[in-house]
Parts: C-alpha cells; structure tokens; sequence
C-alpha cells in the first residue's frame, strides 16, 4: 500500500490488516505511556482545505503518538487564500520533505491527482474529498462495527478478543440520511462490502445520487420499514450536510421538522432495534435534525468510542504506509527478514 | 547440506527443511529445564517473576518455560505471570525492511513494576531485538531487575547486550542461518543452521554452557 485514497479499491486483505493493527494501536493507548517511537524522524503535514475539528486534531494525534513530527497546513490564512495552486502547494511540501501528506479537499479526486501527478514522493492520506471518499471514517466505522459485532455473522460479540483477524460478514448496517452530500457513505458502501457485510441506504428520493443503483447495497425510503423489518446490527446517522445545500435546507426537503419525523432516530425507533444493535454517527451531530438526544445518548450509542477508534486507525494507516521500504510494499510482511540484510545498502 | 542425521530425538526428516541440525528435541527440552533452574536460582524463587515472551518462537518457548518454573516453584503462576511482548514498533530498522505487522502485546494484569522480567527469545543475533524489547519495558513500567534468556546464541551482536540464560552457544558465520523450530508452530522441535559452508567443522559439544 503506497496511499490511502478510496475504500473501493482496497482488498479485503488489505483492510483486515488495516483493522488488525488499529487494534495493536488501540491496545497501546490505554497505556500510561502512549507514545510510541515508530516514525521518528518522519514528517506528516496535514493539508486541509476544508473546515475539519475532529479529522485533523485525530490525524494529529495519531501522528505525534507515533512520534512524527506534525505541520498542520490549512488554506484559511495560508499562501492558498492568494491563490497558489495545489500544484505550487505540493512542490512546496515536496522541497520541505514532507514523507506523508494528509489532505482534505472540497474538490472531490484531488489526492488522487496529489499521489499521481508526480508532484510528491510522500504517501497521500485521503481525509475527505468533496463528496467521495473518506477512507480513515470508512475504517473506524468498520473497527467499531467488528469491535462490538464482527465475526459472528452479525451475532453477539461483546468485548472479547475484538474480533481480530475477522471480517464483517452477515452483518447489517442501515446508513441513513443525506447520501448525496456524503463521502463517508461512499467510502462505508464499498468498504462495508468488501469485508461482507450487507448495508442499505435510507434517505429521502432527494438526498439519494443518481446512479446508486450501480452501488454494491441496497436503498429504502422508509426508515422505519427499514428497522422494524430488515432488523440492522448497526445504524449509522448521517450528518444532514447544511452547508452543502445550496439553496439552504429547503431545497431537498420541505422542512427540517418533516426531515426529523421521516429520517430522524429517536427512542421510539431505537425501540425497534435489535438488543445488540449499535448506533454510529460520524460527528459533528446536528441534534434534534437527523439524531435525538435520547438516541445520541443512549448506551447504544458508540459516538464517543469512534472518536477514540479514529485515533487507532489514523495511527495503523500512518504505520502502515511510512514503515517499510517504499519499494517492498508488495512482499507479505510474514516472509522471515534475511540474515544478512541485502535491503540495507538500498534503503531510503 | 544433509537433513537430520540420526541424532537423538531428532525429528522426522521430513519435518525439517534442508539445514544441519545442531539440536534435537530432547536437547530443547534439556536446554530449558536447565534454563529454568537458573532463573530460579538467580532469582532465589520464582515469587517475582515475570516471563515475557518476543514473538513468535519467544511465546512458545516462554510458555514452556512458565510449566518448568511452576514445577519448580509453586510460587509462579504460568497464568498470571507470563506475557507476550511484541517490540515491531520499537525497531531500527522499520524503513530498511517491508513492513511489518505489529503483533500482540499482553502483559500480567499485575503488570511489571518491581518484578524481576526474563525477556525470552529463540535466537540471539544482532541484539536489536533486544534493545527494542528494552524500549518497550521501559514504557510499560519500571521492573526490579531485566534478564534475557535465549535458547540459541549465535553471536555477532552489534550492541553491548549479553544474554543471562542461553540453551545453547552456536559459533555461526554472518551468512549462515540459525532457525529454531517448536512443536507448537512448526510440527517439531529442532534448532537448524542452514546456508553453512561445505567441510565446516561441526560445532563443538564441549560448548555447551
């Protein structure tokens, strides 16, 4: 693995490493001492520019737990705001040594442009394009969906050895909400998918994107039909993305209170849960919109642990695209390390 | 390059990839009886003893070692005191290899504080591995006392580290390749030099400490 830009074209492999060694990240931070020396010396910049609280701040912490050096770049206030272009952006940061670059963009594809366009040799970490991918929350969801449910094809499993080594078949997620505007449904449909799991999409005709039907789930408007009858093991609110409608919240649906009558979680639906079922929201929670209070505080809710799970994904991603030798990416890490190292003469 | 020659409790050779082997599988079981005897004695008890284990051979042989020292000392409990310590993410040289998958660390729920820790490893080589376990304790507490055990030492360290309990001292040049095999991982017990020159002499019997 050389970047992180989409869950679509990760192997399933590939993200139950990524999962597994969250889990030895996650293991770490319980610990009194929760910094780790394994990228020492190495630089991760964080480029935002977009507005993000919890992405960089948990993009940074991973980075310095791991003991990286951390430069945080956002286009409010920076020589972005006079117009450079991602392209002069990026050769800065290439002349500066930056060996992983984390990107939030409002143009959907531009880190793929950013790992491919020969501008960097850093790893390109995807943290939000415009409405298509969000890797690293596709990966914390899916952690905290294994975490409480994996492995028993959708059965119970709390607590226990987290599920490690395991993927989510049979389990059933319900995402609901604003799909249009949504990177995290994006990247949750094909990661979900890759690792088995079945997810329906709820949300109003409006807020659905054209050609979903080509997306590997399935898609109800009704999201009490939904729960009461297809039973999901998690539900995971999505955000109604105000401030990217632009004729304001009226121009997908008539009202924000009908929004919450049709599509917000309350007790009452909560009710219609399985036991075991689990409640997800990527955060930031518009209250009393797309999640009642009741809902976001019940001891379902799982919100506050996907914040501390990002962490240990963020730190696992970090880990798994800085260590190694950059062209050795294709040799299974299992193979035995050679008595007399022949890569150390061409190491970087 | 002869496969197991008929030694005592050698394995079937059919087990054992291509490679001189240098001890069977009673040898082990001597070596770490042996072994347990000296932690225990250097010790004086086994009240405070932690057993820590290097992934992956390093598990194996600590858990077989935490059975000798129960027997030995009723004292030691191999449920509550013995641990896995995986050191990847303390490495020098993540950027010189692939990467790696960083293993299970599982430490006695009492944890390390003023215990005596026997770090136990198959084979000691460079003393890398060492030094990365020796990072590793000191961020998850600060024991009494650190000792390191080793079936194997091959030599050729790179770091003034010395191993307080060895199975077996094993002359080896810098391009032969020592592998320790266990029941629990690869079918049978044997320890294995491979890629050794033709006509080297065998290693001595006298060396055995």
């Amino acid at each position: 693995m050389r970047h992180l830009l989409s869950t679509a074209d990760l192997a399933k492999d590939e993200a139950i490493e990524l999962l597994d060694t969250a889990a030895q990240m996650a293991a770490t931070q319980s610990r009194e001492i929760k910094k780790l020396p394994t990228l020492r010396g190495r630089t991760v910049v964080n480029l935002f520019f977009e507005d993000s609280t919890r992405t960089r701040i948990s993009f940074e912490t991973a980075a310095k737990r791991l003991s990286a050096d951390v430069i945080n770049f956002s286009a409010k206030g920076s020589s972005v705001s006079k117009g450079e272009s991602l392209k002069d952006t990026a050769l800065t940061l290439h002349a500066m040594g930056a060996d992983a670059v984390v990107v939030r963009h409002w143009a959907s594809g531009a880190p793929y442009q950013l790992a491919h366009a020969g501008w960097l040799d850093a790893a390109v970490l995807n943290a939000g394009d415009g409405t298509h991918m969000h890797p690293t929350q596709a990966l914390l969801d899916a952690y905290t969906i294994r975490r409480h449910l994996g492995g028993h094809g959708g059965g119970l499993r709390r607590g226990g050895d987290d599920g490690v080594g395991a993927d989510l078949a049979g389990v059933k997620v319900a995402i609901v909400g604003d799909v249009l505007h949504s990177r995290v449904a994006r990247a949750n449909v094909w990661l979900l998918r890759t690792l088995g799991a079945e997810v329906t999409l709820v949300s109003p005709p409006t807020l659905l994107p054209v050609g979903v039907e080509s997306w590997p789930c399935r898609t109800s408007y009704d999201l009490d039909a939904t729960l009461a009858d297809w039973q999901p093991d998690a539900v995971m609110m999505l955000r109604v993305q105000r401030e990217r409608m632009s004729g304001g919240a009226g121009a997908f649906f008539p009202s924000p209170l009908e929004y919450t009558r049709y599509f917000g979680l309350d007790g009452r639906r909560l009710a219609l849960l399985p036991a075991h079922s689990i409640v997800m929201h990527p955060g930031p929670m518009n209250r009393g919109l797309e999640i009642s209070a009741e809902a976001a505080d019940s001891d379902r809710a799982v919100i506050v642990e996907q914040v501390a799970n990002g962490v240990a994904v963020r730190m696992a991603s970090l880990y798994l695209l800085l260590s190694g030798t950059a062209s050795s990416a294709a040799v299974p890490a299992s193979l035995p390390a050679p008595v007399s190292s022949t890569t150390e003469g061409t190491a970087l | 390059m002869t496969a197991g020659t008929g030694m005592p409790g050698t394995p079937d050779p059919r087990d054992v990839p291509e490679g001189t082997v240098v001890l069977g599988a009673s040898d082990v079981a001597r070596a770490l009886t042996r072994i347990a005897h000296e932690i225990v004695e250097r010790a004086k008890g086994a009240q405070d003893v932690v057993l820590l284990g290097i992934p992956t051979r390093g598990v194996t042989l600590a858990a077989r070692l935490a059975q000798r020292l129960a027997s030995i000392d009723p004292a030691f409990d191999p449920e509550r005191d013995l641990g896995e310590l995986d050191v990847t993410m303390y490495r020098d040289d993540l950027r010189r290899q692939p990467t790696r998958a960083v293993g299970v660390t599982r430490l006695p729920a009492a944890g390390i504080e003023g215990k005596t820790v026997v770090l136990v490893d198959d084979v000691l080589f460079s003393g890398r591995t060492i030094r990365a376990a020796l990072d590793a304790i000191g961020d998850l507490g600060r024991p009494q006392a650190v000792r390191l055990a080793c079936l194997v030492d091959r030599g050729h360290r790179e770091l003034p580290i010395r191993p307080d309990f060895v199975g077996k001292n094993l002359p080896t040049a810098q391009t032969e390749r020592v592998r320790v095999l266990l029941a629990e991982v690869d079918g049978s017990d044997a320890v294995v030099i491979s890629g050794r020159e033709p006509g080297a002499a065998a290693p001595g019997e006298g060396d055995q400490r």
